[in-house]
């Protein structure tokens, strides 16, 4: 077939059917969103003192952190969906959310004395966390890699790694509302542990299902 | 970065107007189009391929991935880094089924421009992912880009519908464009 040929066939299918991938990817957060929230609340459910957490700074702090996590993923996965992903600069913003993390533990050092750091850092719920993270963000990183597949991502694995943090910062988000501890040595330890393994199975389900 | 394309703003406005039509169900500027796009990456692919590779390949799988990826241009933005981002990432898969690795700079791509087409028939990648598509399928779509009828045409030699010509050739098509060079 020569490539008038082939011209003459793709121009008969000339009307464009497929969503704009603004829209896919929005409603791809909505649906991550939504299937997050049922997995919480029919297996964790918020914790029973969250009334009272939600006066103390450490315990708003984890959501500062998870959310900053998600959007910045959000903004970043959007921008590697695209062919001619211009803007390196971009990555610089999914530094926001270690940073904040890394300031937090700083200061965490200086309140906390240091007989109880390690205390802090190992906390009563890291088997919970580990578990319920992954799990809770298993469900949107399936739906971010479908919207990557319609996408027309540069680098793929790069654009997965980044949709595995977007569904970790949603899970933790989420599983922040439950665990009981909130020391940022806590945060900065499993938080990080559990989002990155999502991170990981983006980069290999990316790397796998989204190439074009 | 800043990005020049190998192009007049006002060619690429052009470009950008006729993919814009196209969209919309324009058969004729979607043909116009394509055919401009294919001379930009022909020049392209001509200068950057290795040996082993044939460059129309390149051009006609950058056409497919194109076609298939098209609502992933913002119609508010060029429409020649767009086509050059997509015939790079294109050319370095071909590269890397052969087994070779090459980083190709975008100031280099920038420099290149048109080259006109040439007419060697072959038997080429795409024909092999032709007749690896369904019967039904793959008559459609010979007879749309082979045999060169239109769609209604089409329809009365299969004795189909136009909207099952229609699916037919889509589906089709985007088999090949996911096949292609993988068989």
């Amino acid at each position: 077939m020569e490539t008038n040929e082939l011209i003459r066939a793709l121009a008969s299918d000339a009307r464009l059917r497929a969503a704009a991938p603004s829209s896919v990817w929005w409603g791809a957060v909505g649906l991550a969103s939504a299937l997050a929230a049922v997995i919480f609340f029919t297996t964790l459910g918020p914790r029973s003192d969250i009334a009272t957490a939600a006066e103390t700074p450490r315990f708003l702090f984890k959501f500062v952190v998870t959310i900053t996590l998600a959007v910045s993923a959000f903004g970043l996965v959007r921008v590697l969906s695209r062919p001619e992903e211009t803007s390196r600069r971009a990555i610089l913003y999914l530094a926001t959310a270690p940073a904040l993390v890394i300031t937090a533990v700083i200061v965490e050092l200086f309140l906390v004395p240091q007989d109880a750091w390690l205390a802090k850092l190992v906390g009563t719920n890291s088997v919970t966390c580990l578990t319920y993270i992954p799990l809770i963000g298993i469900g949107p990183l399936a739906t971010f890699l479908l919207a990557l597949r319609h996408s027309a991502p540069a680098k793929p694995t790069l654009a997965g790694g980044v949709a595995g943090l977007l569904a970790g910062g949603i899970a933790a988000t989420f599983y922040a509302a439950q665990c009981t501890d909130d020391s940022p040595l806590f945060v900065a330890t499993w938080y990080t542990i559990a989002i990155t393994s999502l991170a990981l199975v983006g980069a290999v389900g990316a790397h796998r299902f989204t190439r074009w | 970065m800043e990005r020049k394309a190998g192009l007049e703003g006002r060619d690429d406005n052009e470009l950008a107007r006729l993919m814009r039509a196209a969209i919309t169900g324009d058969e004729r500027a979607y043909e116009q189009f394509l055919r401009q796009i294919a001379g930009l990456v022909r020049g392209f692919a001509r200068r950057k391929v290795q040996s082993g590779i044939d460059p129309e390949d390149v051009v006609q799988e950058t056409l497919l991935a194109i076609h298939m990826k098209r609502h992933t241009w913002r119609a508010d933005t060029a429409v020649t880094p767009w086509v050059y981002a997509i015939a790079r990432h294109k050319l370095i898969d071909a590269f890397r089924r052969r087994g070779s690795r090459v980083e190709i700079a975008i100031d280099e791509i920038a420099e290149t421009c048109a080259e006109p087409g040439h007419d060697i028939p072959s038997h080429r990648e795409v024909d092999r992912a032709l007749a690896a598509l369904a019967p039904g399928q793959r008559s459609v779509v010979a007879a749309i880009s082979l045999e060169g009828h239109s769609i209604s045409e089409t329809a009365k030699r299969l004795g189909m519908s136009e909207i099952a010509v229609r699916v037919a050739l889509h589906r089709g098509l985007a088999a090949i464009a996911k096949r292609f060079g993988r068989n």
